[in-house]
């Protein structure tokens, strides 16, 4: 039988992220291929609870020491490695993400096993892994291949559904007792975002709002479709300059450059001051009335139509989603 | 009459003439060698070649003081006043070098009877300017003037020179007999007033009244230095020292500059003396503030306060140097958001009655918060964008030329290729996507007209105009030595070489400052390339364009070239009526992309923009549906500024060249995007 | 302190980028190189630190195209000395390269002290093996963080912020000598004119250095780089309002946002 696949659940402060999710469905991609085990591993001590959402994996290893509540790649690399060894799993995902960030190397230098960064695809090609990740801002994309499936994924936040990842069925769990050393970074507390306005360049879904959007009143749909969706609003010039929402949330050259994962625009036309501080979102959806607005030229994603007919339809279906 | 003949409590009246006298200009010499002692501590600007030309500038707005009446009222005042103040300064040097020497065989000037009879309607004449000025500073003062003790107190000075002048005449008339005299009317006229009065009286109260105007015009003189009425001493040579008067104001450059001047000046002591020479020349008139459009759109910058601040910082921490508390001369005496603000628009210069450059002083606090490292984010992105990829919009130097795709001719290499003409496009016209179908219009217009054109291709850079105003002056020497190298490659086909410039900014910075001239190089705005071409024939224009158009002045091609003509005769030759919008030619409003602002951040201070406040004026003219321009950044500038005033369907913002394709019918442009 | 900065040549992704005719690596014909974002900011950190603290400002690069300029704009900034490892950097990935820094600190002229920080950009637009900073300091056997977004100093030892997702912050404290990987530094970089920058080039040298590794292992098994296809307009999503609302929260859904 095809050696495990491990996955480096990450939680934060008691919640799964979505990352989990989409590794699991994929490493059960995998799995399909090749027939092997998903194992997935949980940290920290208030993470026992969180077991239950891990359905998609055949057996949870859970190292619940306090030491290991902190995110620090050193500790969790070394309970990882622990398990690794321990499951013999010789593929492990990791996520792409700030949380997870410099545990790979960590790994793979204590390990010697390869590592794979910015994993957008997958496949399995006989005996080897193949993995696709983009470069360059996404310029370019590098096929990898992992001989043997040995070796240490990351995978990029929403490159991989994470509906495949998401199991009813409590999982087999095993707890591995492990005494991880006091980490040589010590965490000392979390630092909530300042109070004051939203920052929107550190955000990762905006909803922007041009002069489509026609009334001040209507910039609520859209602050309430923010947070539906986890984000915030933010705005081309001439709505700020309406003084409908702050300076803070202007948008383009004259205001901020944004980089969220995904980027709405609502009655946007897409002028070129505008495009400048949007161009290096990773996804921009575009909703205008005017087939012909520039924004589309730019877009990934376009709709024409009334973005005042979408927005509350699409704010239902988000909150119904969301649960 | 002997006036000095006197003995005031025992000291003779010649002692304490003189004794005055001495004190007076002591005092004065004293001040104005301590200032002029300032302007020796600033850096070296060669400012003294040319004298003639300078002569001849001086003495046309020195004397006539054409700039004056561009408003009108305050204008015949302030001529009137200044005249006045120049007769009576002759004659009170003549009174007092007669008074202070009783043997010289000469009259005083008011027993001349012509003399007399000028000082008598000038007294008048003076008197009734007065009132006018009270009258508005107590009944109607404009918002902009402040009633400053300075003024009220030289104002009183006047008033007192003035009636001792006409009640002395009227004394003397009486003290001799009292007879009337056709030579000093407004004399004769008072000396009514007082009909019983003893001659003998008459004559001490004539005495009195001497005294009392040598007394009054000696203090004048030692209060002069001291107010902002220095600027009657200081502005003749601030007006003859003036760049205008020999060399174009578009030019930074320094000219024999002794101190490398690329990190600007932190202290006062690092502008030049002439920018320091600034202060002392300023009126206060306020003209500059009122034409500022930094100002007027709620920026916290008023050019008259750049100048009157640092003068004041100047002469405090100058000439009193006990004091050690001194704010800092940029960032605490001149704010950065002040420093920031200016648009570089040359409004406040063009307004200036006493010719002060405020511009360069402004260049020099920026050049000195850059080499600081003090620039805004979106600005510091854009230098950078520029020294890599020597384009502001941080694309690619290859793809400069991307426009020329979709053209059914190739443009030429210049560098390749021979040609007539070297069309620098400019960033904007080459890069902004609103602008891809204006610039392959002109290119088919110039080809049309059988214009032997090349470009740079990615060869070509921002000329760096903006970038030296925002005070990146090694940046800017980058780019300019890359441009002229360049240029220097190109093949000309003959000897008739000339570049043409789409962007004004451009035209700026080619024309004056790389010193093109000297390469038999001539510069041209597309504007005047045109027009030459229209008239020439060689654009033949298929059908009359009808109907009301308004033109909009660019900064740098109006104030700052006097590029005024040329399109109003395109326009005129297309068939449009041009309706001129109030502020046109000089007094053109800038649309704020001037001096690197179209490339700041927004702030909360802005009111309206300029480009906004300007296309309402364009807006209210009747029956006007177009504006038209000649400039790329005016096309962003103002079309977005229709959007957020909300004038769309009641204004559209189209480029001359535009117009120029519609009379001649050049098929439209397929745009590839 | 002694302060490293390692800065690392990218490819400028302004310019167009094109794989070459191997298929396994990027034609060389536009490719310019420019100095990675993050690298940008630890230096700056690197810069506030030595303000506040004193100490030197080292920087350190592997041999690449334009990486001069970098280590002269670096030093008109206020960096102390300029290093440059005569390895070719644009052959390496990043667990080579960090395997040529270590040979660096463990031998080379960077001796580290109990007041050595090393500071190196979090991550890197072309770091398909992972990042530089987490590779060395578990090389060299410091403690490491990455994603950082402040750093300071307080009784000896670093308090450090590293960014979580939605401008949540993390605080840490670390002991001397560490390798951070820095994402923001707590002020934006600053700028440096053109002049100031020139003068350097006429004054300052940077000192090349020769660091013995053997030529690394390649640890990845490149099978080949291409474009991905792009669409160069927007994919439109049709339909009713209510249908359009359906397929942007399938999109949304696939970026993972729900
Ligand atoms: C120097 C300078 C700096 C600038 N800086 C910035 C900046 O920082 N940020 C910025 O955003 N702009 C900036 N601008 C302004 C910029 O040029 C544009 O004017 C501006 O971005 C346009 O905003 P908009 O798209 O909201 O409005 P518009 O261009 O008017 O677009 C409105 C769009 O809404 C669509 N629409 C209308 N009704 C509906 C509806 N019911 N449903 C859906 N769509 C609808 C229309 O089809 C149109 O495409 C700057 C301009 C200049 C000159
Ligand atoms: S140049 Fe224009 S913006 Fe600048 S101070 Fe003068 S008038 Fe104001
Ligand atoms: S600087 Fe010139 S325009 Fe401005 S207040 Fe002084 S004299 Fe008047």
């Amino acid at each position: 039988m095809a050696k495990p696949i491990l996955v480096l659940a990450e939680q934060h402060r008691g919640e799964i992220a979505d990352i989990t999710f989409e590794m699991l469905g994929a490493a059960r991609a995998v799995a399909g291929a090749t027939g092997a085990p998903v194992f997935a591993l949980l940290l920290g001590s208030d993470a026992v609870p969180l077991t239950a959402r891990l359905g998609a994996a055949d057996k949870v290893f859970l190292v619940d020491t306090p030491t290991l509540d902190a995110p620090v790649p050193s500790a969790a690399a070394t309970a990882l490695k622990t398990v690794q060894e321990q499951a013999q799993a010789d593929l492990v995902f990791i996520g792409c993400t700030n949380i997870s960030l410099g545990i790979g190397p960590i790994l793979a230098t204590r390990t010697g096993l390869p590592l794979v960064n910015f994993c957008r695809a997958l496949r399995v090609e006989g005996n080897a892994l193949v993995c696709t990740s983009q470069l360059f801002g996404g310029k370019i994309a590098a096929d990898v291949k992992l001989p043997d499936m040995r070796g240490i994924v990351c995978l990029y936040p929403g490159a991989f559904p994470a509906e495949a990842g998401r199991g009813d069925k409590p999982p087999a769990v095993e707890k591995v007792p492990l005494l991880v050393d006091p980490p040589k970074v010590i965490f000392k507390q979390y630092l909530q975002p300042e109070t004051g306005d939203v920052d929107i360049t550190k955000q990762s879904v905006l909803v922007g709002v041009g002069r489509g959007i026609q009334t001040q009143d209507n910039v609520q749909l859209a602050e309430e479709l923010a947070q539906a969706l986890g984000g915030a609003v933010c705005a081309s010039r001439p709505v700020i300059d309406q003084g409908w929402l702050p300076l803070s949330r202007q948008v383009g050259k004259s205001g901020l450059s944004v980089k969220p994962r995904v980027y709405l625009a609502f009655g946007i036309s897409g002028a070129p001051e505008h495009w400048e501080g949007i161009q290096n979102s990773q996804c921009i959806i575009a909703i205008n009335t005017d087939s012909k607005a520039p924004i589309f030229d730019g877009a990934h994603y376009g709709a024409v139509a009334d973005a005042l007919e979408v927005l509350p339809v699409l704010i239902e279906k988000v909150k119904a989603r969301k649960g | 009459m002997e006036p000095v003949k006197i003995n005031l409590f025992g000291v003779p009246g010649l002692a304490l003439l003189w004794a005055l006298t001495l004190i007076a200009f002591g005092v004065f010499g004293l001040r104005i060698w301590g200032l002029i002692g300032l302007l020796r501590q600033a850096r070296y600007e060669n400012r003294f070649d040319q004298f003639g030309r300078r002569l001849a500038h001086a003495a046309e707005h020195v004397l006539l003081q054409p700039r004056i009446f561009n408003e009108r009222a305050i204008g015949w005042a302030h001529f009137l006043i200044f005249w006045g103040f120049v007769l009576y300064t002759a004659c009170f040097n003549w009174s007092l070098i007669r008074g202070l020497f009783p043997f010289l065989p000469i009259p005083y000037p008011d027993e001349v009877k012509l003399v007399a009879l000028f000082l008598e309607i000038f007294a008048v004449l003076v008197l009734a300017a007065l009132a006018v000025a009270v009258a508005r500073r107590l009944f109607f003062p404009p918002p902009y003037l402040h009633l400053s003790l300075d003024a009220n107190i030289i104002l009183g000075l006047i008033g007192l020179l003035m009636l001792s002048t006409l009640f002395g005449s009227a004394f003397r008339l009486v003290g001799e007999g009292g007879h009337s005299s056709l030579w000093t009317p407004f004399g004769t006229l008072l000396a009514g007033v007082f009909p019983g009065m003893a001659p003998n009286a008459a004559r001490a109260w004539a005495t009195t009244m001497w005294w009392l105007h040598m007394v009054g015009v000696l203090a004048f003189l030692v209060y002069l230095p001291y107010s902002k009425h220095l600027h009657l001493l200081a502005s003749p040579f601030n007006v003859f020292f003036s760049q205008a008067a020999t060399r174009p104001v578009g030019d930074l450059t320094v000219s024999g500059a002794k101190d490398d001047l690329t990190e600007g000046a932190s202290k006062w002591q690092e502008l030049t003396w002439k920018q320091l020479l600034n202060g002392f020349s300023c009126a206060e008139c306020g003209r500059c503030d009122r034409a500022c459009p930094a100002t007027a759109s709620g920026h916290p910058l008023q050019p008259q306060q750049i100048i009157q601040k640092i003068k004041d910082h100047m002469v405090r921490t100058g000439l009193r140097r006990t004091d050690k508390s001194a704010p800092k001369l940029v960032g605490e005496v001149v704010t950065e958001k002040e420093a920031w603000a200016c648009l570089t628009c040359l409004s406040c210069m063009e307004q200036c009655p006493v010719w002060n450059e405020h511009v360069p002083v402004i260049v020099m606090f920026r050049r000195h918060l850059v080499s600081q490292g003090r620039v805004e984010r979106t600005i510091q992105e854009v230098l950078g964008n520029l020294q890599r990829y020597g384009n502001s919009f941080g694309k690619s130097d290859r793809m400069r030329a991307k426009w020329t795709q979709g053209l059914p001719f190739k443009v030429k290499d210049a560098r390749k290729e021979p040609v007539d003409v070297l069309w620098f496009t400019g960033d904007y016209a080459a890069y902004d996507p609103r602008m891809l179908e204006i610039t392959q219009t002109t290119a088919k217009l110039f080809a049309q007209a059988g214009l032997d054109f090349g470009i740079l291709y990615e060869a070509e850079r921002n000329t760096g105009n903006d970038v030296r105003r925002v005070g990146e002056e090694g940046l800017f020497e980058l780019l300019r030595d890359k441009n002229l190298d360049a240029i220097s490659k190109v093949q000309w086909k003959n000897g008739n070489r000339v570049i043409v410039t789409t962007d004004p900014h451009s035209y700026n910075a080619l024309k004056n400052e790389y010193g093109l001239a000297n390469e038999g190089i001539g510069v041209k705005h597309y504007t005047e390339l045109l027009d030459e071409l229209i008239s020439l024939g060689k654009l033949a224009l298929k059908k009359k364009l009808t109907g009301k158009v308004t033109y909009h002045d660019p900064c740098y091609l109006g104030r700052y070239n006097g590029v005024y003509e040329p399109p109003r005769k395109v326009i005129a030759a297309l068939g449009l009526e041009l309706v001129e919008m109030p502020r046109n030619r000089a007094i053109s409003y800038c649309c704020g992309a001037g001096g690197g602002r179209i490339w700041m951040e927004d702030t909360p201070d802005v009111k309206e923009r300029p480009a906004e406040n300007r296309i309402r004026e364009a807006a209210r003219l009747n029956g006007v549906q177009t504006l038209v321009v000649a400039c790329p950044k005016d096309i962003a500038m103002f079309r977005d500024a229709v959007k957020t005033t909300g004038l769309e369907g009641k204004i559209v913002v189209k480029d001359i060249a535009e117009l120029v394709a519609e009379a001649i019918e050049v098929a439209p442009v397929q745009v590839s995007g | 302190m002694n302060l490293y900065v390692l800065l690392k040549m990218v490819p400028d992704t302004v310019e167009e980028l094109n794989v070459a005719a191997d298929g396994k690596s990027l034609d060389t014909e536009f490719l310019r190189f420019k100095v990675s974002d993050p690298d940008e900011h630890a230096l700056e950190q690197a810069l506030i630190l030595k303000e506040k603290h004193g100490g030197t400002v080292t920087v350190v690069a592997l041999e690449a195209p334009e990486v001069d300029e970098v280590l002269f704009t670096a030093l008109a900034k206020g960096a102390d000395r300029a290093l440059k490892i005569t390895t070719d950097q644009t052959r390496l990935g990043a667990f080579a390269a960090a395997q040529v820094y270590a040979a660096f600190f463990k031998a080379g002229p960077g001796q580290i002290t109990p007041e050595t920080l090393i500071l190196a950009g979090s991550q890197a637009i072309d770091d398909l093996e992972g990042e530089l900073a987490a590779y060395l300091a578990e090389t060299l056997g410091l403690p490491y963080l990455g994603v950082v977004c402040n750093v300071a100093r307080a009784n000896g030892k670093l308090i450090v912020l590293k960014e979580f997702a939605g401008g949540l912050r993390g605080q840490f404290e670390i002991g001397l000598p560490a390798v951070l990987g820095v994402q923001s530094a707590e002020k934006p970089p600053r700028y440096v004119p053109v002049a100031k920058v020139r003068a350097v080039m006429k004054s300052a040298k940077i000192e090349t250095v020769e660091v013995g590794v053997s030529e690394p292992a390649v640890r990845l098994q490149l099978e080949r780089l291409y474009k991905p296809e792009v669409a160069g307009r927007a994919q439109m999503l049709e339909g009713t309002p209510e249908e359009i609302a359906e397929k942007i929260v399938e999109v949304l859904a696939k970026q993972g946002i729900l």
